[in-house]
């Protein structure tokens, strides 16, 4: 194989894998910086891939999967919403409930769709023109699912939202000091709500994008930890949706060139890096004002109550 | 309004034991109820369901032997859990520090050329030791850091999973497993021994029932133990009256990560006798163990009580999959509900609910 084809290879597939992690991170970024840690993740990414697929392939429209995937996210992330923000439960524990909850359902109800392939996935497209220019066409424009470029730019939009508008200011403020937040007139627990909601959605439509596009069929825990890789990235990204949109791709090139440069660097290595990089990014921020400035939202895991502190 | 009137919400810190044990089994009681429905919507009777994972459990000789088999590593690392979350630290990394302790084991059984006898013992101190190493590292990142304990136990079960995967794909990959992802068996000498001819390692789950009992001799009636509820309960006394957080923490963790990574040294030289893939390994011990500990309230002792429970479940999980045809995975769903309502009958406890029965002469 020559260079070209194998870098343009490499690339694009980086690209296809990279979105269903940008998606779900952009959903946590909004959840944690509203202050509410999802640990459900990878359980709202699996259901989201069941319910999509199930819907695609019963009806033979993809489209209509994905708004079902995001759909059922969506909702399913309401019940860790319900048992923090209302129940002010432990965040840490309804979170790993909704992952359990999550691999569970949909690997008893997916049995029966088990092995089925997927007759119209959703397909691929090719940009006339911009397609041709040499190496970034292949990679960008040839062949990569529309998803891939809803993602890039609901990072860009939802980096415009959090900080450069009202409401993203509102949630900021509600992750960093919600006692503030409420004492001038912002909803804590309606923004809460909705950023954990979108959170959900979002990990649905990742989940679909999973089992409607990228591996058009449905298999038990198909997700793979990909979900838990979101919670590293999230972290990666310092809680930016921009940051999250370069990450996802840079955590996406190491998963796939794992398989690649098999033969000169064992995958299990590049495998876990994910990991302990997002250990390593917590290490080097946890002093004095870059913690401030790029570390958690200080009311992170923090459920709140007027009155309390 | 005067019904209303007559019904008070107080908050209380410490709820009376039968409030304790009466709302948990409430919580796990709904939560089958509404896993009943959900069997009921998939077409199965839920009686038949619960009949048959009760049968499976207890019905049969192998039944009750599984069952204890399932429950050695929930109570070995329910039991460690229930010290960390005793010091408030979030130990989600049980799951990883049981597969380094696997590792630490595998390693003395295969290479470390110890004489037969001193063998097992080597094995779990090693991995205790790997554990209590595994659990040590994001302590000492939380109490000299303050780096989120949730996240850093989190990420490194999987830099364990990795490691495992690594070591039996490459440098430990049997020669004779006819290029299986498996190590080499261990050597006889290294295989734990079992009653009679089940799967019960019953050292193990002696070192799980002792490790239980000294833990909440621990906690409740030494210096240690009151030093490690003061963290828990009251961060700010325990700085004033001069107890090292850090030091808490470490131990805590020390003792949390030690016991998953038995958990794992029973595993691999009671269960499969080699190192295999981590899932394999783990069967979600280390996430089911959270709920186990978190369904015993924290007290070491009774993880005696709930670990068993859950092996039940887990048991119930392997048999349902023969007689119904459902998958594993099903034991997700009990988990997952078990959880949420634990959490959330956890505000009945938080609060006091009374109803006066005749109104307030000064209302």
């Amino acid at each position: 194989m020559n260079w070209e084809s194998w870098v343009i290879a490499t690339f694009s597939r980086t690209l296809a894998y990279g979105t269903p992690l940008l998606l779900a991170t952009l959903g946590e970024i909004y959840a944690e910086r509203s202050g509410v840690l999802n640990l459900g993740v990878e359980g709202m990414m699996v259901i989201g891939a069941f319910a999509g697929f199930a819907v695609a392939h019963s009806t033979g429209n993809p489209w209509l999967g994905v708004l079902i995937a995001s759909v059922v996210g969506g909702i399913f992330s309401l019940i860790h919403a319900f048992a923090s923000i209302t129940l002010r439960a432990n965040q840490v524990v309804s979170g790993l409930a909704l992952t359990m909850l999550g691999l569970g359902l949909s690997g008893v109800l997916g049995r029966r769709f088990e092995g089925w392939p997927l007759l119209h996935p959703l397909e691929e497209v090719t940009v006339p023109g911009l397609s041709r220019i040499p190496v970034l066409g292949p990679i960008l424009f040839d062949g990569q699912n529309v998803l891939v470029y809803i993602a890039i730019a609901l990072a860009i939009v939802l980096w415009y939202v959090l900080y450069r508008t009202r409401i993203g200011v509102s949630i900021r403020a509600v992750g960093e000091d919600p006692a503030t937040a409420d004492s001038l007139g912002v909803n804590v627990a309606r923004i809460r709500y909705l950023c954990v909601f979108v959170g959900g959605v979002l990990a649905g439509m990742a989940g679909g994008y999973l089992s409607i596009a990228y591996r058009p069929s449905w298999t038990d825990g198909m997700t793979a930890g990909m979900g838990w890789i979101v919670i590293a990235l999230t972290i990666f990204a310092f809680w930016n949706p921009l940051l999250g949109l370069v990450g996802a791709y840079f955590f996406a090139a190491l998963f796939h060139l794992s398989f690649r440069l098999q033969a000169w660097v064992a995958p299990e290595i590049l495998k876990a890096m994910p990991y302990a990089l997002a250990i390593l990014v917590l290490i080097a921020v946890s002093r004095g004002t870059l913690q401030k400035r790029m570390g958690a939202p200080s009311a992170l895991t923090l459920p709140y109550r007027r009155g309390e502190e | 309004m005067r019904l209303l009137s007559r019904i008070h919400v107080e908050r209380r810190t410490t709820p009376p034991a039968w409030v304790v044990v009466s709302v948990s089994v409430g919580a796990i009681i709904a939560a089958l109820l509404v896993a009943g429905i959900f069997f009921r919507a998939y077409g199965i009777s839920p009686l038949r369901a619960y009949g048959d994972i009760l049968r499976g459990a207890f019905g049969s000789r192998l039944g009750i032997t599984e069952t204890i088999r399932r429950a050695i590593p929930l109570l070995l690392i329910g039991v460690g859990l229930t010290v960390a979350f005793r010091a408030l630290f979030w130990n989600i990394g049980a799951e990883g520090q049981l597969l380094v302790g696997a590792v630490a084991a595998s390693g003395i059984a295969l290479f470390s050329g110890l004489p037969g006898a001193l063998l097992l013992p080597a094995m779990f101190i090693g991995g205790f030791l790997a554990g209590a190493a595994w659990g040590i590292i994001p302590a000492a990142l939380k109490s000299k850091l303050g780096i989120n304990d949730v996240i850093t136990t989190l990420m490194m079960n999987y830099i364990a999973i990795y490691i495992v995967e690594w070591l039996i794909h490459g440098p430990w990959k049997g020669p004779t497993m006819r290029g299986f992802a498996y190590t080499d068996p261990f050597p006889a000498a290294a295989v734990l021994s079992t009653v009679g001819d089940t799967r019960i390692h019953w050292p193990t789950l002696v070192i799980g029932i002792a490790a239980a009992i000294i833990a909440y001799v621990l906690v409740k009636r030494t210096r240690a133990g009151f030093e490690i509820r003061v963290v828990g309960e009251n961060p700010h006394a325990a700085k004033y009256s001069g107890i090292s957080h850090v030091k808490v923490t470490l131990l805590a963790m020390a003792f949390s990560g030690g016991m998953a990574g038995m958990a794992g040294v029973g595993e691999v030289a009671g269960i499969h006798h080699m190192l295999l893939g981590p899932a394999n390994v783990t069967g979600g011990y280390g996430y089911t163990a959270i709920i186990v500990a978190w369904l015993a309230r924290r007290n070491p002792l009774a993880v005696i009580v709930t670990a068993f429970l859950f092996a039940v479940l887990l048991r119930g999980g392997d048999v349902i999959k023969v007689s119904l045809g459902l998958p594993f995975q099903l034991v997700n769903v009990f988990n997952g509900l078990i959880l949420f309502f634990l959490i959330g009958s956890d505000i009945l406890m938080r609060y006091r609910i009374s109803f006066d029965r005749k109104e307030r002469r000064a209302a």
